[in-house]
């Protein structure tokens, strides 16, 4: 199991992580970001991409 | 003992291409040189919010991965040259770095203004880490800042020091700031914004001269104007480095000259090197979701999109690099042919405005309002020929995010 976390205080809900992780992140009816803080070991590619295309660096993997 | 995948440049593309390279299974020996003195860290924020707070490494690295922890970096250290014959690289102190394979990040640097009295202190660019510390140093409330460019940086820069309470000048050559990429209706209404902020903008002009001693105190303008100046903020464009290719059969006239594989092409015959890559801003390449003319493109997504097709077209090459088989010729050849159409994106804060694009807004030949209002949140779609090749807005990102799947290549290759 995958423990995700975003840092908030840093998170513009530029949502570029949307494309790369659909199962985790999201953008809400207020264009904010929402996700989903656990996920299944076969989710570590998409969220690593996530990751890498937060212009924020704000998205984390808790191992 | 195999030569190890050498890449120059040790910023965002480097390090993406050192991950991709282990990720598509590649685990021989690779070293990295970078000019600067940090490890890879995260630009975008050095004109933004780094800058209107904190300006540290730690607050912008990037975090490094276990998959790397093995690279060879090399910081402080600049390549000074390149022989692609005898596949070797040489940095300033005379260090020879042989390769299998060379992937060039290089990346570009800042114009600077040429004057006759150029020595002033309180002169800055906005590229590295460095220049951000020095920069916001000198951004006190009541200091006279004249920023020299009106794009991107140079909006951004304006934001961050009104907010940090300077007294703020934008000298720019276009109608209006960002014309060019963003259009006039849209850039019109950004300088408004700007200007109920209490920017002022010096539109057409240019800065051709400066005043001062040993610090700077004036800027003079090509009508004439001399706007007092302490922090003077050139933000007027860049560089490729790429002199350090020079010598070398590879075109290097505006960026490095590839392939769809990210290799580069001789300058003698178009044939790529097959063991020689670009990456990122210094790469010029065909983008078929627009056009078949090869461009740089200064989008933050382009380092790490180009670092992922080369580090699976090497790891591919070279199999894992400690012994085992590499591919064979038709998996390498699967590889190469699934050609390169990143969807170039950008985004940029300025005061309380989240601006979000996606496509190459310059292209195009018609603009539209497509969303909101142009006083509040809009969205405006970017076409050519009747066809969409970008879409801006300022909020409404879920509008924006709508638009991005327009962006793909016709026929569905890539």
């Amino acid at each position: 199991m995958l423990k995700i976390y975003v840092d908030m205080e840093k998170c513009q809900h530029y949502g570029q992580c949307v494309f790369e992780a659909p199962d985790i992140f999201r953008l809400n009816s207020d264009d904010k970001l929402e996700y989903t803080a656990t996920a299944d070991d076969s989710e570590r590619g998409n969220i690593e991409a996530a990751i890498d295309v937060c212009p924020m660096q704000a998205i984390f993997l808790v191992d | 003992m195999q030569h190890p995948v050498v890449i120059v440049g040790a910023s965002m593309g480097g390090l993406r291409a050192a991950e991709a390279l282990r990720r598509f299974g590649y685990l021989g020996p690779i070293t990295a040189i970078g000019d600067e003195p940090y490890a890879p860290y995260n630009r975008p924020p050095l004109s933004k919010e780094v800058l209107a707070t904190e300006v540290s490494h730690e607050a912008v690295a990037f975090l490094q991965r276990t998959a790397t922890q093995d690279v060879n970096w090399v910081l402080g250290s600049r390549v000074v040259s390149a022989d692609l014959e005898h596949q070797t690289v040489t940095d300033a102190n005379g260090e020879v770095y042989p390769y299998g394979v060379l992937i060039v990040a290089t990346g570009l640097r800042p114009r600077r203004l040429e004057v006759a009295n150029g020595m002033l202190a309180g002169r800055h660019a906005v590229r590295t880490l460095d220049d951000a510390i020095g920069l916001r140093a000198e951004l006190v409330p009541g200091a006279k800042v004249v920023i020299m460019g009106s794009g991107f940086i140079g909006c951004e820069v304006a934001a961050t020091a009104r907010k940090l309470g300077c007294d703020v000048k934008v000298v720019g050559p276009g109608t209006y700031p960002i014309v060019r990429p963003l259009g006039v209706k849209l850039a019109s209404e950004l300088q408004r914004r700007h200007e109920s902020q209490g920017v002022e903008f010096f539109m057409k002009r240019k800065v051709v001269d400066l005043l001062g001693s040993s610090r700077v105190e004036g800027a003079v303008l090509d009508d004439g104007t001399v706007l007092e100046c302490e922090v003077l903020v050139e933000a007027i464009g860049s560089h490729e480095n790429t002199e350090w290719l020079q010598g070398n059969d590879i075109d290097v006239t505006a960026g490095v000259l590839t392939d769809d594989a990210l290799r580069a092409v001789r300058a003698s015959n178009g044939a790529p090197w097959n063991n020689v890559f670009a990456i990122g801003d210094v790469a010029r390449f065909v983008n078929p979701i627009f056009d078949e003319i090869p461009r740089r493109v200064e989008h933050w997504n382009i380092p790490t999109d180009s670092a992922k097709r080369v580090g699976k077209v090497v790891a591919t090459m070279l199999g894992d690099g400690v012994g085992g088989a590499a591919a064979a010729p038709a998996e390498l050849n699967e590889v190469l042919n699934e050609g390169f159409a990143p969807i170039p994106s950008f985004w940029s804060d300025q005061y309380d405005m989240h601006i979000l694009a996606y496509g190459l807004l310059g292209l195009a030949d018609e603009i539209k309002l497509i969303d909101g209002e142009l006083s509040g949140d809009c969205v405006f779609g970017y076409y050519r020929a009747g066809k969409m090749v970008g879409v801006c807005g300022i909020g409404l990102r879920s509008v924006v995010q709508k638009y991005r799947s327009v962006f793909t290549v016709e026929g569905g290759k890539a």
